[in-house]
């Protein structure tokens, strides 16, 4: 069992948050303009980037009759950790990871519209402070909103821990530190808005009647960023349109 | 050694590059928001049916057709219509066909029943004519076309069976987001310049140098030879302030025409070289006055 500190007496953590505050969220559209959608998010001190080209023509061994193929990948800046380390694409830990992205994306995009065509999306961590997955995925979403592809709600991604205090209090966001720490990690990728689930991982044992807890934490912390994603995205709809969008033909 | 002119500026000092001011904002959906109830309305592009409700699956604004509500992006790939004029790049030669990339969601295709022949014979094709399409179009060739047909899957079948189309030699290639070209009954422009556009649907813009006629047909080779020829500095200097120009226009999100285009390069005659046209404050000038002249234009 992880330390019990990471709440301290007052209810603080370590970084000054309360357990169910998230970190700060700051993020922007349509940042490059070669791909379809691009999009930058800052969770904290993690940041990521993500770039969506597509829908194009699928290659003729991925082509799928029934909807779209979508082709994730995930990538980690050498400079992105502590320790700089220079990291081949394809290692294990990004490739696992590139799976879970397109778990979670192909779950809000509507694949059935385009037969025979293929997405791809790249993300890129360029600082690395804990949640990196969430983060990815957040932006990913972000990125596929500025592309104009078809979602049927937002996916967003929280992770979620456990305080074991005086009283166990779960802690929604977490970053390195509290990774580091031992504890377990829960991260949920869900669509709040019809209140279903794409993803569910978790790094450790937990009991059972924890469980409920921490998950229910993280879903919240789900909802919350979706609020702030939306926010986002009104603010760049504003930003970029023009009048000819309102001109009905 | 050369001395370069390097400017790296702050990102919070980024110049906001929007030209428009004022307007009262429109009701923006964003993805998975309810728009309404099923039963009073038909469902369009950019909306999905769940649970009774019809939902919005793309960020934009809003477009009503009497009972048929569309949500439109602000940005995606192109969308093939009948009539359109498209420039592409070929990806492949397959039998009897090529393989185009115009920039919308599946590859579009050639055939070789709809090019005009070298010589401009109508005929059959027939086997010599399929082992001569490399000669024809190669990989990586561009160029200018007209939409024929469109499929169920939302492919595109060209045609170029006019002198009009066809392969574009020598030139710039600007790729710009589809939704800001306007449509128009001519997107062939001789510019007053002295450099001929091609503004395609697609988003894809072809600049230039002036192209003589070339409706008379015993010309075919002459024209074949002037292709190769150098283009001179002054006709490539204002190729490039014609690019430099459109993109400061795309990057105030306005829409490209002949008329947006030659504004644009009218104002930016009075940044002396081409190169000051990068420059973000130049782009925002240029397009700002181009979006003033614009304006005056319409009250008139």
């Amino acid at each position: 069992m992880p330390a019990a500190d990471l709440l301290s007496s007052q209810g603080l953590r370590l970084d000054g948050r309360r357990a169910n505050e998230l970190r700060r969220i700051r993020c922007k559209l349509g940042v490059f303009t070669q791909p379809d959608g691009s999009a930058y998010l800052e969770q904290g001190n993690t940041k990521v980037l993500a770039a969506v080209y597509g829908p194009h023509q699928a290659s003729k061994s991925k082509s799928s009759s029934d909807g779209v193929v979508v082709n994730c990948q995930y990538s980690m800046a050498t400079f992105s950790t502590g320790e700089r380390k220079n990291r081949p694409r394809g290692d294990r830990k990004s490739q696992e990871i590139s799976l879970h992205l397109r778990q979670a994306l192909t779950a809000a995009i509507k694949t059935e519209l385009y037969p025979r065509s293929q997405i791809d999306i790249y993300v890129e961590v360029l600082q690395a402070d804990g949640g990196t997955f969430c983060a990815g995925v957040n932006a990913a979403t972000l990125a596929l909103i500025d592309a104009g592809i078809p979602l049927r709600a937002y996916v967003c991604a929280c992770s979620a821990s456990m305080a074991w205090g005086a009283r166990p209090q779960p802690l929604v966001d977490v970053p390195h530190v509290e990774e580091a720490a031992g504890g377990v990690v829960l991260t949920v990728a869900s669509l709040p808005n019809t209140g279903s689930t794409a993803l569910l991982e978790m790094s450790h044992k937990l009991h059972m009647d924890y469980f409920k807890m921490v998950f229910s934490s993280a879903v919240q912390g789900c909802r919350d960023i979706e609020v702030i994603l939306d926010r986002a995205v009104r603010d760049h709809l504003a930003e970029g349109w023009t009048e000819q969008d309102t001109v009905t033909v | 050694m050369m001395a370069g002119n390097v400017s790296i500026r702050l990102a919070s000092e980024r110049v906001n590059p929007s030209v428009y001011s004022g307007a009262v904002l429109p009701r923006f959906y964003t993805p998975g928001e309810v728009i309404s109830g099923m039963k009073d309305y038909m469902r369009g592009h950019g909306t999905y049916a769940e649970d009774d409700c019809l939902k919005a699956s793309v960020a934009g604004v809003m477009q009503k057709v009497n009972k048929l509500i569309c949500i439109r992006p602000l940005k995606n790939r192109y969308v093939g219509e009948i009539g359109d004029v498209v420039v592409g790049r070929v990806l492949e030669v397959q039998q009897r066909r090529w393989k185009i990339d115009t920039n919308s969601r599946l590859d579009s295709v050639l055939q070789l029943s709809s090019v005009n022949l070298p010589g401009g014979e109508l005929r059959r094709r027939s086997v010599e004519d399929e082992q001569m399409m490399r000669q024809l179009l190669q990989e990586g060739d561009l160029i200018s076309a007209e939409v024929q047909n469109v499929f169920s899957d939302g492919s595109l079948s060209l045609h170029t069976r006019s002198l009009k189309y066809g392969k574009l030699k020598q030139g710039i290639l600007l790729k710009v987001f589809p939704s800001l070209i306007k449509r128009r009954k001519n997107h062939f422009h001789n510019l007053p310049c002295g450099i001929s556009v091609i503004i395609g649907n697609n988003g894809y813009i072809w600049i230039s140098p002036n192209v003589q006629d070339v409706t008379v047909q015993e010309q075919k080779d002459e024209i074949a030879n002037s292709d190769l020829q150098p283009v001179n500095q002054t006709d490539r200097e204002t190729m490039a302030r014609i690019r430099n120009c459109i993109a400061a226009l795309v990057t105030s999100k306005m829409m490209l025409d002949d008329t947006s285009i030659t504004y644009a390069y009218e104002e930016s005659l009075k940044y002396e070289s081409v190169k000051s046209l990068l420059d973000p404050e130049a782009m925002l000038d240029v397009a700002f006055l181009t979006q003033h002249r614009i304006k005056e234009m319409t009250q008139e």
